[in-house]
């Protein structure tokens, strides 16, 4: 006879044994065949490094600045494919930006911008994977939020800056993004200086723009008015040239009309190492001078703020290693790259040995604070580095990517690019704990190395595998004009949301029923609350008379990813995308009679042909 | 006559030992879950949603996956079929079902209390009834949800069972349909009870005869 002990364990048992059962059962993703291959060559390898296969992701977000489209280009790495666009600075109509009323404000009347430098918000002068700012030459800055990517705020034009293009290079812990003026002009702006006083009357600027740590909110921290050189590139010093900001200058001569020769005489120009904790401070004290609406300090009344580090030749980098300690200074004219020692440039600001000034702004002496000229190549433009104490500059007019080491100054390694490299992007490479392992080369020319296209021809972005002593070429990627730097971080720094809960909905016209849709009149003003869900747009008529000005309230009701609607109203100058849980308005004067067919524009389900209305606008009596 | 019923009545009067007793405390506990987690789970694939979309029938209350998201959008997808909305509130089940259940505890333990073998087979067979109607009774809202779709939906599709147990491929869509771990528990009450009503008989006064 049975025991009652047992008859507990088989009580458990049939429990237990139907409860793995049922967990087994339940399928926790579709089944999918996926095959590997093995291969030993070259291509082989570097096809294996760079396949990722169909339905996998990529290890790392690379973000290439879009240049004069004014938007921001997001690849994966190491595939290279283009995922996304976000735009910043110039309306896109593919996502609606721009045209409707929040974004059309933000872009403030102005249609482009360049967009040259992305700078990832950082802690601790790593990636903290919270914002990407990038600058604008039109003395703009944009905060591109990465918890939807989407542009937050563009903030300036900032006074008395032009052509902001040392920008937005970053401090450690996100405390400023960089401006500087590439062009000099006379300020404040509208002031009339004839060209041929430039030397003397045109001024640069060089500015800090303050970071509001925990909303990201871009206001003005200080400005510093400068020679009239143009401030070229710029970096956040670290570690121990933290409360440093460096900003690489040419023409120094102060030339005007043929920049490309008169701007070329002297052999040496100039890198602005700025105080910024001094700065910040000078301006907190009431100190500087009200220019264009702002208060701007001038190094001849506010010392120690500013000093020059002399540098060959129009130098275009100046980066900063991840220990903090030396500035990599690449004057672009010549064939070597200089190494230059902070601590040195501490003592020689300490010891006040200076060689002289200009406009009041001490000049350091070269042989004190130079550590190394470094043989990279010709046209060294722009340095990042690695995990392994390498740096890797990149050389314009040797179309071409050096490989050196820190500290022994030996060049180890190159590989050629096509062709013509401005910036380079490695892993985590400008800051304090780079990741390696791949670098991206930012081509200015791609002829033949793609199917022609004619003569308007894209960019090219090449890959690099820099995880073993030879840097190997693994991939070519083209891209529209005109990446200049690009951001690379590890994906799972990133976590992006990809609806907009409903629960954070604050907009005051957001709807989430079908039943709360439609109209309500104030006069000759109008506002339609309307709710897009599969597969309707609701309401399915809008009536409204000739002169009304329409308020559009577009409510995407759906919580579902990838669940975007358009609103495109034919004959209207406007688009609209909403994402899921997104409300936007646009406003817009209905001034011509007839009838007006919407629909949604991004394609969204089975029935979206369907999902269609009608403006109706009465004609005006008489 | 008399004999029969005294017999019987003393049969169903016969204390149970421990054992039973525990077990009828077992059998209380096993309906906790019920109230914590999902009586039967729905999972859904389609091309278009590769991490699945998910249905939660608790006895309380319905819940979807993607925190409570997929809710909505199975009621988006139903409507192109013109089926009703699934909610919460067209469900009396997830009224009666949780006190029906807390009563049954009760009775119960009631029974471990009184320790007679007439009580562990009255509660088996109410657990019995109240088990076959609450399976009956979900089924059948299924079948009228498939049973009940609009003439007028977008897209026509012959009346359909929703799956109650296993696969069936609806459209699109491979639909999984598995009882969760709350019913699991329920089904083991039945064991349990049954076991306890074993041991009590086997230990009954052997005087008595049914």
């Amino acid at each position: 006879m049975t025991k009652p002990r047992n008859l507990l364990l088989w009580a458990l048992a049939l429990v237990v044994v139907p409860g793995l059962i049922a967990y087994a059962c339940a399928p926790k993703a579709p089944k999918a065949a996926r095959t590997a291959a093995g291969a030993t060559s070259d291509i082989a390898q570097a096809a294996l490094k760079t396949y990722v296969a169909p339905g996998d992701l990529d290890e790392y977000y690379m973000f290439s600045s879009g240049g004069h489209s004014g938007q921001v280009y997001v690849y994966g790495v190491p595939s290279m494919r283009h995922i996304t666009t976000i735009p910043v600075f110039s309306p896109y109509p593919a996502t609606g930006y721009g045209f409707d009323d929040d974004t059309k404000k933000m872009l403030g009347g102005m249609n482009w911008g360049d967009a040259h430098h992305p700078a990832l918000s950082e802690t601790n002068g790593d990636y903290d994977g919270r914002w990407l700012f990038i600058n604008d030459m039109n003395a703009r800055v944009a905060r591109i939020d990465l918890r939807d990517f989407k542009t937050k705020q563009i903030f300036g034009p900032v006074p008395n800056v032009s052509g902001n293009h040392a920008s937005s290079f970053i401090t450690p812990n996100s405390e400023y993004a960089l401006m500087g003026s590439r062009f000099s002009i006379p300020v404040p702006k509208g002031t009339y200086v004839p060209v041929e006083r430039y030397a003397a009357e045109y001024k640069g600027v060089v500015a800090g723009i303050k970071i509001d740590p925990k909303s990201g909110e871009l206001s003005l921290g200080w400005e510093i008015l400068m020679p009239p050189f143009d401030y070229d590139l710029g970096d956040g010093g670290k570690g121990p040239s933290d409360g440093w900001a460096f900003f690489s200058s040419y023409n120094t001569e102060r030339a005007t009309g043929k920049l490309e020769v008169t701007a070329s005489q002297r052999d040496r120009d100039y890198i602005a190492a700025v105080n910024w904790r001094e700065a910040q401070k000078a301006i907190d004290e009431g100190k500087g001078d009200m220019l264009g609406g702002v208060k701007v300090l001038d190094p001849k009344k506010v010392p120690g703020v500013v000093y020059f580090l002399p540098c060959g030749k129009s130098p275009h980098g100046v980066d900063v290693s991840p220990d903090g300690k030396y500035l990599v200074g690449s004057g672009k004219l010549q064939g070597v790259t200089t190494v230059f020692n902070f601590e040195k440039v501490l003592t020689a600001i300490r010891n006040k040995d200076f060689t002289g000034d200009e406009d009041g702004i001490p000049v350091l002496k070269y042989e004190d604070i130079k550590d190394a000229e470094v043989p990279v190549g010709l046209g060294p433009l722009h340095t990042q580095f690695d995990d392994k104490g390498y740096a890797y500059t990149s050389l314009f007019v040797d179309s071409a990517i050096a490989k050196w080491k820190l500290g022994t100054w030996e060049v180890v390694d190159k590989v050629p690019m096509s062709y013509s490299t401005g910036h380079l992007c490695v892993a985590g490479g400008d800051t304090a704990h780079p990741n390696g392992k791949y670098l991206v080369g930012l081509n200015k020319l791609s002829h033949g190395r793609h199917l022609s296209v004619g003569p308007s021809q894209p960019e090219s972005s090449q890959l690099v595998d820099i995880s073993e002593e030879k840097m190997k070429l693994i991939y070519d990627a083209f891209t529209e004009p005109e990446p200049h730097y690009a951001q690379m971080i590890k994906a799972d720094k990133l976590h992006p949301i990809e609806v907009y809960p409903k629960e954070e909905s604050h907009h005051p016209l957001a709807i989430w029923d079908v039943k709360d849709a439609g109209l309500t009149r104030n006069g000759d003003k109008v506002t339609v609350k309307v709710a897009e869900v599969r597969s309707t747009i609701t309401p399915t008529a809008i009536e409204v008379n000739e002169g009304d000005t329409v308020t559009l309230a577009i409510t995407n009701i759906e919580q579902t990813t990838d669940e975007l609607h358009g609103f495109g109203l034919l004959d209207y100058n406007f688009n609209i995308v909403v994402d899921p849980g997104e409300t936007k308005t646009v406003t817009f004067k209905a001034d011509k009679a007839g009838v007006f067919p919407y629909y949604c524009t991004n394609f969204c389900s089975a029935l979206h042909q369907e999902m269609q209305g009608y403006l109706v606008v009465k004609p005006k009596k008489g | 006559m008399n004999a029969l019923h005294s017999s019987s009545r003393r049969l169903l009067e016969s204390p149970i030992g421990r054992t039973p007793r525990w077990l009828l405390v077992v059998a209380a506990l096993l309906l906790i879950p019920s109230y914590l987690s999902p009586l039967w789970t729905l999972t859904m694939f389609a091309p278009q949603y590769p991490d699945g979309l998910r249905l939660y029938i608790y006895s309380y209350r319905l819940d979807g996956g993607n925190h409570g998201q997929d809710v909505h959008e199975v009621n988006v997808l139903n409507h192109y079929i013109g089926m009703r909305d699934l909610s919460s509130a067209d469900f009396t089940e997830f009224k009666w079902i949780p006190f029906v259940v807390g009563g049954l505890a009760l009775l119960f333990l009631r029974a471990a209390v009184h320790g007679q073998l007439g009580h562990a087979l009255d509660v088996l067979v109410l657990y019995l009834y109240f088990a076959a109607f609450a399976l009956w009774s979900f089924g059948f809202k299924l079948w009228t949800y498939g049973h009940n779709l609009s003439p007028q939906a977008a897209v026509h599709v012959d009346s359909f069972m929703p799956p109650i147990f296993g696969y069936k491929k609806l459209a699109n869509f491979e639909v999984y349909s598995y009882p969760g771990v709350a019913s699991y528990m329920l089904a083991a009450v039945v064991v349990v009870l049954a076991i306890a009503l074993w041991l009590g008989w086997r230990e009954r006064d052997r005087s008595a005869t049914l």
